[in-house]
């Protein structure tokens, strides 16, 4: 059906998208590059001059640098993980035949509702603080010393409020997938003898694979510029604990007002994305292709 | 009367309504979330009542967050604010370079001259005043009375660290979740740094040489870091290392800090017994010494200021008149009580027999009178301001150098590793900054 | 998996299920509990679960401190404006990617996701520049095209992968049929495509709801949404738990009552093609 006229009418039909997202990626992204290669501070304007690569070799020899860039990663990783793993065997569970199915699928779901940042704040304030937070309560009850979450386990912490905010997400779509499995297939193989957890190995896994590359596309879209759960909870830190590269480049641009530094370190950034982009995209194009 | 004369009755008066809406003039307040601001913004309607023209919106916003946004938009000239709320910091780099407009011009009613010289001194530039005090503060110490009794010791009026030492750990009872000491650990340059930049004074510590050569690498910052680290380690809350001034505020209120060295203004809310479980157990002394002259006490002032440029500013000045003045502090000792007033601004509200009483007015004072942004340290340096330093890459590296602390603080690295790290951060970032300049 | 179950089994499940599901729900439960708390209960050791004295004076004290409606307001206007507006610009563009695919479609359809991967803290000051000079600083418009452009990709991609699910034949017969292209849409595709729009309209609401970037740093007082609301609860001085959790529930309550109602249509669409 491809006919010529049909694809005039495409292209034409495409083209708003297309040229708006264009717009909106290069019209800031060159102001962006402008900037990175100034000596701009916000606070001392009227002094702008060209500094060549200078922000970009500030940026990427600073110690935080490093530091934020395999915390980005293990962010990401770690939601995934505990959101992929999690997420499955909740679809597992939620798949069973249960009494109140309905409202244990809304209590389930709900957390995918809340702000980020209402959600950090009542973690780090209700539950992690080491003095008023539950936690504390609960280790005091057992008769532990309550555990400092924020401080001695920043990263950690952070990847547990980010976990619980997308564990919904991952339940429903392995969930979805999960009720399109065909039951013959499983009967036959129970039949053939096949315990319940080769079933699960050797059906279940595969055929959940197409809903877990998804998972995995949407979620690191989502957490590689993961933001405001840092700044409510930890502000980075402390050290660097808990910098991650979308909160070193605010750190840049919007607490030392450094606009030239800034922007190299956002451009860094784009390249970096842009890099896992590429790889996403081709384990991604490869799965959805079929 | 004819239909066509209600007709043209109605029009004339929708007209009206129309014009008189129109000349509403809309003021948009950025404030800080702190419970004085919060009072303002309640005891609003009084201004409006007398200034009928003039509509009031309010932004209210996390100190930090607030910070962010009104720098980002007075240095892009957004326009999206008629009021801002400053500090002592941001006042004397936004005067300078003409961000903000001068309230020489307020009414000889206003009486500027009764602002204390000290908080007036930090907001004027090249004698313009350029933002109005709406609460000044420095810091002081604030004890439990009852604790230091059972621990069989009295605070003096102007103690030295070396007792405060002493006193933390001896009214310290972790078995019963009292915490001899609390002090800042977030980290921030408004947070952990106003606190451990004043407290290094005290020290004889200093951010920067004549040279503008950072100097972490120094013994008297060894000291104090290596002082307090090891004081809060002994008698400190777990979780140190993210309490900022409101975290430590709520752990002091619920009866859980023996002693809290921090703003003058807490003393309101500490002994205020609605919130307060110690309201009736709290003394007050000066922030500590090391007898080298200089005190640990620091010095700010949450300001009103209008930025240049805006298109209202007449209404503005009326309203940050009103907000500053004598008669708004008044209204608040009429409506919630004489402890209850901003403090720390005006001569007169100390000269008041009524506001004498008030159990924290007298330290207040003294401590503000304690301190000199003009000369902060026990040697000279070339830079203004006691817990900070005005220049306008302060922020950014003193937030830096606060995560180190904060992680010293949290067991992550060692002080020595700290200085180390807050040294090199330093170095780069005057370096970029093109110090000395 | 459901087959036969015996009720013993059903019974296990049952209380495994409830557990988790109440373990993953009881932050927010404990949120709204401790919303009806005075501040002291609130901190109050050991914690109190339900036997405290209710109150509703954190609403009252939240209500006069900030105008909790027009923030309300300012999220509907903002989520449910930039929704619509992003599904009028994705449909065409969504169906055109589905049944007339080019050589190109899929790089573009990956080009588009990877605008999203940019950090927006890299662009916000020229985009602070842009929307001055426009005129768009706390304006909902300004926020309404910023959250549009944010998740128009997003939208694009779920409405693509709902249609291609629709069997081309149907729109061969339709077209056999003499409908024009837009006929098309409007009668033949648009009814079959109606729980994918429904679903992607829900999760975007939701999005655009809780964004909090964008949202905070492009408003000031007219524009603000309640993800503004809520920054001013954030960390404030004494107690406050009591008052920062009446704030959350407030803030949180509305998108969580709508999931809720409309679950089955979101969970029916969210499929992301990950359903063959």
């Amino acid at each position: 059906m491809a006919t010529t006229h049909s694809r005039t009418a495409a292209r034409f039909m495409i083209s708003p998208s297309v040229l708006l997202l264009l717009g909106w990626m290069i019209v800031p992204l060159s102001m962006t590059i402008w900037f990175s290669f100034q000596s701009y501070n916000l606070l001392s304007p009227g002094t702008e001059e060209w500094i060549g690569f200078l922000n970009y070799e500030f940026f990427l020899t600073d110690p935080a640098f490093f530091a934020a860039l395999s915390n980005t990663l293990l962010l990401v990783l770690g939601v995934l993980v505990i959101t992929i793993i999690g997420g499955t065997l909740l679809a597992l569970l939620l798949d069973q035949p249960v009494f109140g199915q309905g409202v244990v699928r809304i209590l389930v779901i709900a957390p995918f509702f809340v702000m980020p940042t209402v959600s950090a704040l009542v973690w780090k304030n209700m539950f992690m603080n080491p003095v008023n937070g539950l936690f504390a309560h609960a280790a005091k009850a057992m008769g532990l010393e309550p555990f400092d979450f924020l401080a001695h386990a920043p990263l950690f912490s952070v990847t547990l409020i980010v976990a619980w905010q997308w564990l919904p997400f991952a339940t429903l779509i392995l969930l979805t997938a999960l009720q399109s499995l065909d039951q013959d297939q499983l009967e036959a193989a129970e039949m053939d003898g096949a315990g319940p957890f080769s079933r699960f190995i050797y059906i279940v896994v595969p055929h959940l694979s197409r809903a877990i590359t998804v998972v995995i596309l949407i979620q690191t879209i989502f957490l590689l510029s993961i933001f405001a759960e840092i700044l409510v909870t930890t502000n980075g830190g402390p050290g660097y604990a808990s910098t991650n590269i979308t909160y070193l480049v605010y750190a840049q641009s919007l607490l030392q007002f450094d606009v030239g530094g800034g922007s190299a370190g956002g451009i860094i950034a784009v390249i970096l994305a842009n890099i896992v982009a590429f790889f996403l995209m081709r384990m991604i194009g490869k799965n959805l292709e079929a | 009367m004819t239909l066509s004369r209600i007709l043209v009755g109605a029009t004339a008066a929708t007209l009206m309504a129309f014009a008189a809406h129109a000349e509403k003039e809309k003021l948009t307040i950025a404030t800080v979330n702190n419970g004085d601001m919060i009072r303002m913004q309640k005891l609003s309607g009084e201004f409006t009542a007398k200034h009928p023209d003039i509509e009031l919106e309010w932004v209210t916003l996390e100190e930090n967050v607030l910070r962010q946004r009104v720098t980002t938009d007075i240095a892009t000239k957004g326009g999206q604010y008629d009021v801002m709320t400053i500090g002592t910091y941001e006042v004397p780099i936004w005067g300078k370079k003409g961000w903000l407009v001068s309230l020489n011009d307020l009414p000889a009613s206003y009486d500027a001259d009764d602002i204390l010289p000290a908080i007036r001194g930090g907001l004027t530039v090249d004698g313009n005043l350029y933002a109005a005090p709406f609460y000044g503060e420095s810091s002081m110490v604030m004890y439990r009375t009852d604790l230091m009794e059972k621990a069989g010791l009295s605070m003096p009026k102007a103690p030295t660290w070396d007792f405060i030492a002493k006193a933390a750990q001896a009214m310290t009872d972790k078995k019963n979740e009292v915490y001899g000491i609390c002090l800042r650990g977030k980290a921030g340059w408004g947070e952990n740094m106003a606190f451990l930049t004043a407290t290094a004074n005290s020290f004889g510590a200093k951010w920067f040489d004549m040279d503008w050569k950072p100097q972490f690498d120094t013994a008297p910052w060894k000291k104090a870091l290596t002082f307090y680290l090891d004081m809060m380690g002994q008698s400190g809350p777990p979780g140190a290392s993210s309490n900022g001034f409101n975290e430590n505020l709520a752990l002091f209120q619920s009866g859980k800090c023996g002693m809290w060295i921090d703003a003058t203004v807490a003393a309101s809310f500490v002994t205020n017994p609605k919130d307060s479980a110690v309201a009736d157990k709290v003394g007050f002394a000066l922030a500590p010494d090391t007898g080298l002259g200089k005190r640990g006490n620091w010095l700010w002032a949450w300001s009103l200021g209008i930025p240049a440029g805006s298109k209202k500013v007449d209404a503005a000045k009326s309203f940050v008149a009103w907000a500053t003045s004598k008669e708004y502090l008044a209204l608040v000792a009429s409506k919630e009580g004489w402890a209850n007033v901003p403090p720390g601004t005006r001569q007169s509200l100390y000269d008041n027999p009524e506001y004498a009483k008030v159990p924290f007015a007298q330290m207040t004072l003294d401590s503000i009178n304690s301190a000199d942004p003009n000369s902060p340290t026990v040697d000279k340096v070339p830079y203004v301001g006691v817990q900070f330093v005005a220049i306008p890459e302060f922020q950014g590296i003193a937030t830096a150098v606060g995560q180190q602390f904060a992680a010293a603080l949290a067991g992550t690295i060692t002080a020595d590793q700290a200085l180390k790290n807050a040294q090199a951060l330093t170095q780069r970032a005057m370096r970029k900054a093109g110090y000395p300049k | 998996m459901a087959r036969s179950v015996t009720p013993r089994r059903k019974m296990v499940v049952t209380v495994l299920a409830w557990a988790v599901g109440l373990l993953i729900f009881f932050p927010i439960l404990w949120t709204i509990l401790t919303s009806f708390k005075t501040e002291a209960d609130a901190i109050a050791s050991p914690p109190l679960f339900l036997g405290f004295d209710w109150t509703l004076e954190n609403y009252a004290e939240v209500q006069e401190r900030s105008d909790y409606f027009r923030h309300f307001w300012n999220s509907v206007v903002i989520s449910v404006g930039s929704t619509l507006l992003g599904l009028l610009i994705a449909i065409p563009s969504a169906w055109a990617m589905a049944f007339v695919p080019g050589r190109r479609t899929k790089d573009v359809l990956m080009w588009m996701l990877s605008t999203k991967m940019l950090p927006p803290v890299g662009v916000l000051i020229p985009i602070y520049l842009i929307f001055r000079d426009a005129g768009l600083l706390d304006t909902r418009t300004g926020l309404v095209i910023v959250l549009t452009l944010i998740n128009l990709p997003i939208i694009i991609w779920m409405l693509f992968t709902y249609f291609k699910e629709i069997p081309g034949e149907i729109l061969e017969a339709a077209r056999m049929d003499g409908a024009t292209l837009w006929a098309e849409i409007l009668h033949v595709l648009t009814p079959m495509a109606v729980p994918g729009i429904a679903s992607t309209l829900l999760l975007n609401i939701i999005l655009s709801w809780n964004e909090a970037f964008w949202t905070l740093n492009l408003t000031a007082a007219k524009a603000a949404p309640l993800t503004a609301f809520i920054a001013s609860y954030s960390s404030p001085e004494g107690l406050f738990y009591a008052k920062l959790s009446a704030a959350s529930t407030m803030a949180i309550a509305p998108i969580l009552i709508m999931g809720w109602f409309s679950q089955k249509q979101l969970v029916r669409g969210l499929t992301f093609g990950a359903v063959k």
